[in-house]
C-alpha cells in the first residue's frame, strides 16, 4: 500500500501538525512545498494558500511526521529552494470537524483605524464565531476602502446578532447580514 | 418498505448516468416509497436522486416545506418557492435563468459544504407517478434542490461546480 496513504481505520489517531510557510511570491511555491511533504511520506488534511501583498502564506495540516523537527526536515528541500520562513505547531486538530455557517456578513467602510477590531468585538460579544474571514483594502490610495466578508455561526441567533451591529452604523460602517440556508441533497 | 443505503463518492456510480423510466409499474411505486422513506430518514435532507441508492432510474424527489418552516417560526424571509412533497420522474429543464450563489452539502458527500452558483428561477418538466405531465415553476432553495437533484441523474456532484470563497469575495466586492 502507498506510504502516503493511511487506511481509514488508522485515519482517526492520525497526529496532526499545522504547518505554517511564508516567502516571497515566487512561480513552484506550492508545488515545491507540497512535492517535499509528499516525498517525506507526509499527508495533507485542510490547507490555505493565499497571495497576501507581495508574499505567498500558506497554512497546512500535516500528517505523517513523528515530530516538529521531523517535519521540518521534510520541507527543507523547499525552503531551501525558495528561501522559505516556516513554523511548525502539534495540534489537537482532526479532519471531519466541520462547522457550517448560517450566516454571512459583509462590512465595508473608510479605511481607519480600529474597523477590524471594532465590528469583529461587537460581533463575537453577540455570540458570533467565526468561521471565514476575508478582507481586503479598496479604493484608491487617497480613500482607501475596508472590505470584510465573514462567514459565522450566529450562536444567539441572527436578530441579537442584527441588534448589536446597530450601534456601528452610525459610524460610518456599512453592515448586510446575510441568513445562509445549507441545501443538503 | 425500507430505508435505502446511501452512495457516497467516491463510489464511481455517483458519476453514472441514469436512464430514463418507461415503466410506470407497481415497482416503481414500492422503490418510490423506499426512497421518500431514505430522504426522511435522513438528517436535513430537502431532496434525492434515486441513483444516490444505487438505482439508475431518472426520478428525484424534492421537499422543501421543512425549510420554509423553519423561516416562517424565526420570521425570517425564505427565498424560495414551495410546492411542497415533489415526486418527479424523468424530469427535464425547459427553461433557466438569472444566477444566484449559496451553499449546498449532499448526502453523498458528508462533512463538506461550498457555495455553489446555481439560476434563481426554473421551470421543469416532468412526469409524476401517475404519468401525469407537470410543468413547475421553481424560485431559489427550491430551484437550487431541484437542480442539484437533476445534476445526481447526469452523474454531476456540486462539487463539480463550487465556487471558492474568495472567488465570491471578489464577486460581491468588485463587481
Ligand atoms: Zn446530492
Amino acid at each position: 500500500m502507498d506510504k502516503n496513504h493511511q487506511s481509514e481505520a488508522v485515519q482517526s489517531e492520525v497526529v496532526w501538525h499545522l504547518l505554517t510557510v511564508v516567502g516571497e511570491d515566487r512561480p513552484g511555491i506550492v508545488a515545491g512545498v507540497t512535492a517535499s511533504l509528499y516525498e517525506g511520506g507526509c499527508n495533507l488534511g485542510e490547507t490555505s494558500m493565499l497571495r497576501l501583498g507581495g508574499l505567498f502564506t500558506i497554512m497546512m495540516m500535516v500528517s505523517g511526521a513523528q515530530s516538529n523537527e521531523a517535519l521540518e526536515a521534510v520541507i527543507q528541500p523547499a525552503v531551501k529552494k525558495f528561501n522559505l520562513r516556516v513554523h511548525v505547531d502539534k495540534t489537537e486538530a482532526r479532519l471531519h470537524d466541520h462547522k457550517i455557517p448560517n450566516v454571512q456578513i459583509t462590512i465595508y467602510g473608510a479605511d481607519r483605524a480600529g474597523i477590524v477590531a471594532e465590528t469583529v468585538a461587537a460581533l463575537s460579544d453577540s455570540g458570533l464565531d467565526i468561521l471565514d474571514l476575508n478582507s481586503d483594502v479598496a479604493g484608491s490610495v487617497e480613500k482607501p476602502v475596508y472590505i470584510l466578508m465573514i462567514d459565522g455561526d450566529a450562536t444567539q441567533g441572527l436578530d441579537h446578532l442584527k441588534e448589536s451591529l446597530a450601534s456601528l452604523e452610525n459610524k460610518g460602517i456599512e453592515i448586510s447580514l446575510t441568513p445562509l440556508e445549507t441545501m443538503v441533497g | 418498505m425500507a430505508v435505502l443505503d446511501i452512495l457516497t463518492y467516491p463510489d464511481a456510480r455517483l458519476k453514472q448516468p441514469s436512464l430514463p423510466v418507461d415503466s410506470f409499474d407497481k415497482n416503481l411505486t414500492n422503490f418510490i416509497h423506499d426512497l421518500e422513506q431514505t430522504m426522511d430518514a435522513g438528517p436535513g435532507g430537502v431532496g434525492i436522486a434515486a441513483p444516490q441508492v444505487n438505482k439508475f432510474l431518472r426520478i428525484i424527489i424534492v421537499d422543501v416545506s421543512p425549510m420554509a418552516n423553519m423561516a416562517k417560526t424565526k420570521k425570517r424571509r425564505f427565498k424560495s418557492s414551495n410546492h411542497g412533497r415533489l415526486i418527479l420522474i424523468n424530469p427535464e429543464i425547459t427553461s433557466a435563468s438569472g444566477a444566484e450563489v449559496a451553499r449546498e452539502g449532499c448526502l453523498s458527500v458528508p462533512d463538506y459544504t461550498a457555495n455553489v452558483e446555481r439560476p434563481g428561477v426554473i421551470t421543469i418538466r416532468a412526469k409524476t407517478v401517475n404519468q401525469e405531465i407537470k410543468n413547475i415553476e421553481c424560485k431559489g432553495f427550491e430551484a437550487r434542490a431541484m437542480l442539484h437533484e437533476i445534476d445526481h441523474l447526469d452523474g454531476k456532484l456540486f462539487l463539480d461546480r463550487i465556487i471558492s470563497t474568495r472567488e465570491l469575495f471578489r464577486r460581491k466586492v468588485y463587481n
